[in-house]
C-alpha cells in the first residue's frame, strides 16, 4: 500500500469506529457533518472562494427519514475502504453498481439510482475530509488539451503538441501527474468541444503560445485541479470562454469561487486568477451579433436572477452590469455566432485583439 | 247560397263524430300499453319486479301479522323465457273475499290511503304482475291462502278483465295444505334470468341485508338453493299510521279533503284531519287565512282553501310525530350488514327524524370496508326505501347525489371531484319515511329534496369519519409494521459495512443493533411519525366546521 492512502484509509477507519461506539453505548448510530446546500454556502471575501458554514447535520440510523441514505453512506465508505486495500480505483458509475443491490428478502435496493451513490460520496468527502480522488473514486475522462507542455504520467513521458486532432484527454485524477515543461503565456478554457476543435485545427495555440482546454458542459475536477495546477504552479492566468447565457456566466463561477455543490473542495479546485474573456455583453454590440440572439425562455430568466443575487457577484458592479444588459437583451448567445464572421474568425481576430486588449472580466 | 246553408245544417259538426271514440280508459288498459311505467319494460326487469312484489307484499303482511317472516322464494324456467315464479309466506293469510281484489283489480289495497311506513303504497305492485303474467302467457295467477288452522286453505285461480279493471275467478276451491296460515302466489309469465347487479339473486341479498329478521329460502332456474338466515327475531318495532301534516298538505288535496269530511266546522276538520293540530294551532291557521273557525267545511270556497293553505304556512306547528317510522337502527343494520357482506370492518348511523313537506324519515347510513370487497372498483352502493332494495336508476337517485356530493377523501376513499368514490367499501343507504317520494311508479330512484339529501349527507359523514379513522388507524398500522421490517432489514447490512470500516466482528455490531431496535427510545423513532393522523384529525376539524355552519 502507498504511503498517501494512508489518510483516507485511517478517515475511514475512524468513521467505522465512531459509529460502532455508539452502538455499543446503545446510542442511535449518528453521522455528524456539515450541512451542504446552499445556506451552508459562505463566500469568503478574503479568499474569494466558497467554503461550507457552521451549519452541521445529523443523519442517524433509526430514523424513518435517514435510514435509507445512512445505510448509502456506509455503503460506499465500505466499496471506498476495499479499493484503497486493493490499490485499485473505480468511476463513480462502478461505485453505482457495486453498491446497487437488492437487500435479501425484500423488494428493497440499497441505491436505485446513481444519483444517490454520487450524493453519498460527495457526502463521505465532507465526512472523512478527503477528496474523491483520495478515495480512490474517479469521474469520467471528459477534457481534451492542447499546448507546448510535456507531462510525464504513470512513467509515460507525453508531449500536449504532439498528439494529432483529439489532444490528450484530461483523467479524473490528475494529482500524481509530473508537469515537466510548460511553455506558454495564458491557457483558454472553453466550454464547447467544438470550439476546441476549431482553435486547434487552427493552430491557436501554438500561434499564440497558450495551452487551450476543454470539457464537455459543467467543468469536471480533473479539469479543474488542472487548470489550478497551470495557474498556481506556473503562474499562467486562466481565461474563460463561455456561451453568452446564465450557465455560460456560472462556468466561470465554479472556476473562479467554487461550486454550491462542492463548497468542501473549493480549496483544491478554485481559480483565483481565472478571468471571462467572453461572450460578454458588449461583444454582442462590438462583433456585431445580435442578429443571432436566441430569446430567453423562463428557465433562462429565472437563473439568471439566482446568479446575480449570489454573494460573490451581489457587489461586482462590471457582473452586475453584465446581468442587466442580458436581462434588457432577454436573449442569449453561442460562442459559435462568431462563425457567422468567418470559419476562423474566432482565433484570427477575436481571441487575440481580446487578449491583447485586456477586454475581460474578473 | 242556399244550397252551401243546407250542407251546413244537414251535418253534425266534426266533435261529434269525435266523441263516439272518446270513452274512460281502465286502469287496467292503461297499464297495459304502459308496462314500462311499472317497471316492466323487459324480460329481465319482468321477472324481477314480479318477485319483488310478490316478496314485499309477503314482508308488509308477516309485520302487520308481528310474525318473523320466512319466505321461500322459487324460479323454475318453463320453457326459453317463460318461467314460473312461486313466493310464499307464512303471513297472517287473507280472508276469502278479499283475495280476487288484492290479486286481480288495479290500484286495490289498505295502504293508499294511509300514512303510514310500508314496502307497497298504492296497491299497484302485485297486480300489475298479475296483469303482466297474464299479457305474456295467458295464464291466471294462482292463490293459495289460509288464516288458521280452524278454517280450511283456499286455493284460486284469478284473471283480470282489463275492460273494468275487474277480478274473474277461473276457479275457486278449498283444499289440503300443510301450513296453518300464509299465502302462496304462483306466476307464469315471460322473462329471462340473469345474474349480476340488477338480478333476483342481487334484490334477495339486498332484502336480507336491510331486514335482519327475515328469513329467504331462495332456489333459483339453476336448482341452486341460498338460504339467508335471519340475524335476530327482533321484529321492527310496528310503524303507527299517522295523519297527513299541514305542511305536507296541497290545495288540490286540502279541496278534496274538505268536500268529504265529517266535521261540521273548519276547526274540528283542521283537528281531525291533520295531525299535530290542536283547537290553538286551528285557530291560529284560520286567523292567519283570515276565515272563520266555525265556517262549514262545505262552504269553503277554492280562494278560501288557498287562504287557509296560506295561514297554514304562516303558522308555527310542530314537526309530525315519529312513532310512524320504523327505522332499522345501528345495530341490526349491522347485523345485516356482517351476515351478507363479508368485510374487516362495519360503522352504522341512524339519524333522528326529519321532515320533508310535512312527512317525516329517517335515514339510516352504513359502511362496509375491506376483507373481500373488491378494492380497485366503484363503490358499491345499496339503495334501500322502506327496507326495499332500489336496484335501478342509481344516476337519477337523491341518494347517489348525496354520495357524490360527500368529500370521501379525508375519509380514506378515492374520488374525482363529485363523483361516486373508489375504494374497497359498499355503501348502505336507507330511507324510512310514511311516504317515500319516488321519481317514478316503478320505484326506483328517490326525488332530489333538499332536505332529503341534506339528511343523508349528514348520516354518510357521521359514518365517514368513523371508517376515515378506521382506514388511517390501519395505513398507520401497517407502516409501522413495514417501517420495524425495514429497520430489520438494514441492519444486517448497516453491521457488514460497519465491520469491514472498524476491522470488528460483525456479529457483534449485527446483535448490539437488533438489541436496540426494542428500546423505547428508538421505537419511538420509528412508531412516532404521525402526520397522517394530524392531517386526517385537521380535515375532521374543517369538516365539522362546515357542518356547524350548514346546520346554523
Amino acid at each position: 500500500m502507498e504511503k498517501k492512502d494512508k489518510k483516507p484509509l485511517k478517515e475511514l477507519e475512524e468513521f467505522g469506529k465512531k459509529l460502532v461506539g455508539d452502538v455499543e453505548k446503545g446510542r442511535n448510530p449518528t453521522i455528524e457533518f456539515s450541512l451542504r446546500t446552499l445556506s451552508n454556502v459562505v463566500y469568503d471575501t478574503k479568499t474569494k472562494t466558497l467554503g461550507l458554514g457552521e451549519k452541521q447535520q445529523q443523519r442517524t440510523f433509526f430514523n424513518v427519514g435517514h435510514a435509507k441514505k445512512f445505510l448509502q453512506s456506509l455503503e460506499v465508505a465500505k466499496v471506498s475502504k476495499n479499493l484503497l486495500v486493493a490499490g485499485k480505483h473505480a468511476s463513480l458509475r462502478d461505485v453505482f453498481y457495486m453498491a446497487k443491490r437488492t437487500i435479501p428478502q425484500s423488494n428493497i435496493n440499497i441505491v436505485d439510482d446513481q444519483v444517490e451513490s454520487d450524493k453519498a460520496i460527495e457526502d463521505l468527502e465532507i465526512i472523512t475530509d478527503c477528496s474523491r480522488e483520495q478515495l480512490n473514486i474517479n469521474a469520467n475522462k471528459m477534457g481534451s488539451v492542447a499546448g507546448n507542455v510535456v507531462i510525464e504520467d504513470s512513467g509515460d513521458t507525453i508531449n500536449w503538441a504532439k498528439l494529432g486532432s483529439g489532444g490528450w484527454s484530461i483523467p479524473s485524477n490528475v494529482e500524481d501527474i509530473e508537469l515537466k515543461s510548460v511553455k506558454a503565456k495564458y491557457v483558454i478554457y472553453m466550454e464547447k468541444q467544438a470550439v476546441w476543435e476549431r482553435l486547434h485545427e487552427d493552430k491557436f495555440w501554438e500561434k499564440q503560445n497558450c495551452i487551450i482546454v476543454t470539457s464537455q458542459g459543467q467543468t469536471t475536477r480533473g479539469i479543474r485541479r488542472l487548470l489550478q495546477r497551470l495557474s498556481q504552479e506556473h503562474s499562467l492566468p486562466i481565461y474563460v470562454l463561455a456561451d453568452f447565457d446564465p450557465w455560460g456566466f456560472y462556468i466561470y463561477s465554479v472556476l473562479k469561487f467554487g461550486s454550491i455543490n462542492l463548497a468542501h473542495m473549493s480549496g483544491s479546485m478554485t481559480l483565483q486568477n481565472a478571468r471571462f474573456l467572453g461572450i460578454s455583453a458588449d461583444d454582442a454590440t462590438n462583433y456585431d451579433l445580435k442578429k443571432h440572439f436566441i430569446k430567453f425562455k423562463d428557465v433562462d430568466s429565472t437563473r439568471l436572477k439566482q446568479i446575480s443575487d449570489y454573494d460573490w457577484f451581489k457587489k461586482n458592479k462590471e457582473w452586475q452590469r453584465q446581468f442587466k444588459m442580458m436581462k434588457d437583451f432577454g436573449a442569449k448567445l453561442e460562442i459559435q455566432a462568431l462563425s457567422s464572421k468567418g470559419i476562423t474568425f474566432i482565433s484570427d481576430k477575436y481571441l487575440p485583439e481580446k487578449i491583447k486588449k485586456g477586454e475581460f472580466l474578473d | 247560397m242556399a244550397k252551401e246553408i243546407e250542407a251546413e245544417t244537414k251535418e253534425t259538426p266534426i266533435a261529434y263524430e269525435l266523441a263516439k271514440r272518446q270513452k274512460e280508459i281502465s286502469v287496467a288498459e292503461f297499464f297495459t300499453k304502459n308496462r314500462h311505467l311499472l317497471g316492466f319494460d323487459n324480460k329481465r326487469k319482468a321477472l324481477l319486479m314480479a318477485v319483488k312484489e310478490a316478496v314485499d307484499n309477503s314482508l308488509d303482511a308477516c309485520e302487520e301479522a308481528r310474525v318473523p317472516p320466512e319466505i321461500s322464494v322459487e324460479i323454475i324456467e318453463m320453457a326459453e323465457f317463460k318461467y314460473k315464479i312461486i313466493v310464499e309466506d307464512n303471513g297472517p293469510g287473507i280472508v276469502k273475499k278479499q283475495i280476487p281484489n288484492i290479486f286481480a283489480k288495479l290500484l286495490y289495497g289498505s295502504k293508499f290511503h294511509t300514512l303510514k311506513q310500508a314496502r307497497g303504497q298504492q296497491g299497484i305492485g302485485i297486480s300489475a304482475a298479475v296483469l303482466y303474467a297474464q299479457l305474456t302467457t295467458g295464464k291466471p295467477v294462482k292463490i293459495t291462502s289460509r288464516v288458521s288452522k280452524k278454517e280450511p286453505a283456499l286455493y284460486y285461480e284469478l284473471n283480470i278483465d282489463t275492460q273494468n279493471n275487474k277480478p274473474v275467478i277461473a276457479k275457486e276451491e278449498t283444499i289440503e295444505w300443510a301450513k296453518e296460515h300464509g299465502t302462496k302466489v304462483e306466476l307464469d309469465l315471460e322473462a329471462e334470468y340473469v345474474k349480476g347487479s340488477q338480478s333476483v339473486d342481487e334484490y334477495l341479498k339486498q332484502t336480507a341485508v336491510i331486514n335482519p329478521h327475515v328469513t329467504i329460502i331462495y332456489t333459483n332456474p339453476k336448482s341452486e338453493q341460498i338460504i339467508y338466515a335471519r340475524a335476530t327475531d327482533k321484529l321492527p318495532d310496528e310503524a303507527k299510521e299517522i295523519k297527513p301534516h299541514p305542511y305536507g298538505i296541497e290545495l288540490g288535496m286540502l279541496i278534496d279533503k274538505l268536500r268529504w269530511t265529517e266535521s261540521r266546522t273548519l276547526q274540528s276538520f283542521l283537528t281531525s284531519e291533520f295531525s299535530r293540530v290542536g283547537p290553538g294551532t286551528a285557530k291560529e291557521i284560520c286567523e292567519y287565512a283570515a276565515v272563520l273557525p266555525n265556517t262549514n267545511p262545505s262552504q269553503v270556497s277554492r280562494d278560501m282553501a288557498e287562504k287557509i293553505l296560506q295561514g297554514i304556512q304562516k303558522t308555527k306547528i310542530i314537526a309530525p310525530p315519529t312513532d310512524c317510522l320504523s327505522p332499522i337502527g345501528n345495530e341490526l343494520l349491522e347485523k345485516g350488514l356482517r351476515k351478507e357482506i363479508k368485510a374487516e370492518f362495519y360503522c352504522t348511523t341512524s339519524r333522528p327524524p326529519a321532515v320533508y313537506r310535512g312527512n317525516p324519515f329517517v335515514i339510516e347510513v352504513g359502511v362496509a370496508f375491506g376483507g373481500e370487497i373488491p378494492k380497485e372498483e366503484k363503490v358499491n352502493i345499496l339503495r334501500f326505501a322502506n327496507r326495499v332494495p332500489l336496484l335501478y336508476q342509481e344516476g337519477a337517485c337523491g341518494m347517489a347525489k348525496a354520495i357524490m356530493e360527500t368529500n370521501w377523501k379525508p375519509y380514506g376513499l378515492q374520488q374525482s371531484n363529485d363523483s361516486i368514490p373508489y375504494g374497497h367499501a359498499v355503501i348502505v343507504v336507507h330511507m324510512s319515511s310514511v311516504w317515500v317520494p319516488f321519481t317514478s311508479e316503478s320505484k326506483e330512484a328517490i326525488a332530489h329534496y333538499a332536505e332529503i339529501i341534506k339528511e343523508i349527507k349528514l348520516a354518510l359523514q357521521e359514518c365517514g369519519r368513523l371508517l376515515g379513522y378506521y382506514v388511517r388507524k390501519k395505513i398507520r398500522i401497517t407502516e409501522q409494521i413495514e417501517r420495524a421490517n425495514m429497520f430489520e432489514k438494514y441492519i444486517p447490512e448497516v453491521a457488514e459495512s460497519l465491520a469491514v470500516l472498524a476491522n470488528e466482528n460483525k456479529e457483534k455490531i449485527l446483535q448490539a443493533l437488533q438489541k436496540m431496535l426494542v428500546k423505547p427510545e428508538i421505537k419511538k423513532e420509528i412508531v412516532e411519525d404521525d402526520s397522517d393522523d394530524k392531517l386526517y384529525r385537521m380535515e375532521f376539524a374543517k369538516k365539522n366546521g362546515e357542518e356547524r355552519q350548514e346546520a346554523a
